[in-house]
């Protein structure tokens, strides 16, 4: 579980994340929605350590992260996985040593061993046998899948998604999102995802932190969300008028 | 402004020697750069240098015309210049240009696609990972290609004089064995070492801070080269005020 206490984090004087709480338990798909910026990707990064925010808690399974010195967060980083919006895959490696790499560093694994547990991420991902292609070499869709192998390579407990639709078809964000559900599922992780897309929100939203200009305004799950009477939150949920007709009809 | 970067590049080279993860990797690593830093650039100084040391013989020829000066000085001006400056300076300056754009682009890059952020996630030192073999790379193949130049230096002073008359080999050769002295080599391997670093340290510092896209990667590779090349000059100074 991953907890984040009254999270504060402004550049050059703008606020960006003002005293963001909420609770993400593991086994179930959490997701940070918001408008562009909203601040969930900061909060995200804030989450993960690539930003410090200026007050607050971010909690792993009670261990505090944020006055964490390098080594400490070192261990607490084996057990995150990661899938980045642009996949953030190494371009000049190939998918296997993109996979590999997290094992390379941290494990004494035979060469063997590493290569069985990078065609069982792949087949998990359903890209068995694209071991030899560079990133160059893939569709975006077939980018995220190996960044979401990638990122369970080690097994992580932990497993955050800063938008894994962006500038994916319908039908791809979808396999992608059944994907993340499934995996939170199987092993039991702590999911993040953060994403506007509503499908993924209606989809696999089991629980849903609503941010509005750097502020919690609604947390709940994707049941819920049908029936709230928030305006910020109806506004962007309810955007389209394909997705206002659908609610009225709901 | 130049004070802020100053610190973040020391706070930067402090993050670049944490202990390694994995020593293995990082020596493949290593390998990998030495081979790009020191065979990759061999071809490039070696035709520098020669042409260097050609275009030399006949400039100081041409300027020591004299019946009092004898010509076997032409060999010991070249080969000095060459030792102590040129072969130093200059290759360090072609370096920067070829090595050390390269290193801002690729970090750079890496930056940019968020593939640093990844490697920080991972739990993996990101400065250590992508700098460190760098730098080990330019602190020990640039004074290994200073050799190199030196020598190719003062042989195409010898091709140039003999090709064109304006020394014979008997009097280059003679000009080169005299008055030897063999401490110019240790000050050129100094300075050497010390743009090694530089060539490899400045760029990567300007690679890893970029922010932005494709444009602020190449005005970063741009800036690179031209702090580094400031940045040999001012310490080639230093380094020959300190040591002659």
């Amino acid at each position: 579980m991953i907890e984040i206490k009254d999270i504060y984090k402004s550049f050059s004087g703008n606020e960006v994340l003002q005293g963001i709480s909420g609770k993400f338990e593991e086994g179930v798909t959490n997701l940070i929605i918001g408008g562009s910026g909203s601040g969930k990707t900061t909060l995200l990064k804030c989450m993960v350590g690539l930003h410090q925010p200026d007050s607050g808690s971010v909690l792993y399974d009670g261990r505090d992260f944020t006055p964490m010195t390098y080594e400490q967060r070192i261990e607490v980083r084996k057990e995150i996985g990661m899938l980045f919006q642009g996949s953030a895959l190494f371009d000049s490696m190939t998918v296997q040593d993109n996979i590999m790499f997290p094992l390379n560093m941290f494990t004494d694994q035979t060469r063997s061993e590493k290569i069985d547990r990078v065609n069982f991420c792949l087949e998990r991902v359903n890209l068995a046998g694209k071991n030899n292609l560079f990133p160059a070499e893939l569709s975006g869709g077939m980018k995220k899948r190996v960044g979401i192998a990638r990122a369970i390579s080690m097994n992580p407990k932990y497993l955050f998604c800063d938008e894994p639709n962006s500038g994916l078809d319908p039908k791809t964000s979808i396999v992608i999102d059944e994907l993340i559900q499934e995996l939170t599922e199987e092993y039991k992780t702590t999911t993040i995802v953060v994403t506007h897309d509503m499908n993924s929100v209606m989809g696999i939203g089991d629980y849903i932190l609503f941010l509005h200009e750097g502020k919690k305004f609604w947390e709940g799950s994707n049941k819920e969300i049908a029936h709230t009477e928030i305006k910020e939150l109806n506004d962007f949920v309810f955007a389209s008028r394909f997705m206002k007709a659908a609610k009225d009809k709901f | 402004m130049n004070f802020t970067n100053f610190g973040r590049y020391i706070l930067l080279l402090k993050s670049v020697f944490r202990k390694p993860e994995k020593l293995k990797i990082y020596l493949k690593e290593i390998a990998k750069q030495m081979d790009y830093v020191g065979v990759g650039s061999l071809g490039l100084i070696a035709i520098i240098s020669t042409f260097i040391g050609a275009v030399m013989t006949l400039q100081i020829a041409f300027q020591l015309v004299s019946d009092f000066i004898p010509k076997t000085i032409i060999g010991s001006v070249n080969r000095d210049s060459s030792i102590l400056e040129l072969s130093p300076t200059i290759s360090a300056i072609v370096l920067a240009g070829k090595i050390g754009s390269a290193i801002s682009s690729e970090i750079g890059s890496m930056r940019v696609t968020e593939q640093i952020d990844a490697l920080e996630i991972m739990g993996i030192n990101a400065p250590g990972y992508l700098i460190l073999p760098k730098i080990i790379s330019g602190i020990t193949m640039v004074p290994m290609l200073v050799i190199i130049s030196m020598f190719l230096s003062i042989s195409g002073g010898y091709i140039g004089g003999s090709v064109s008359g304006a020394v014979t080999p008997a009097e280059y050769l003679q000009g080169i064995t005299t008055d030897f002295n063999p401490y110019t080599i240790v000050v050129a391997l100094v300075k050497a070492f010390v743009f090694g670093f530089i060539i490899t340290s400045v760029p990567a510092y300007e690679g890893f801070y970029v922010r932005g896209g494709a444009l602020e990667v190449s005005q970063a590779s741009t800036r690179a080269v031209v702090i580094s090349c400031i940045s040999i000059l001012a310490c080639d100074y230093i380094v020959t005020q300190l040591l002659l």
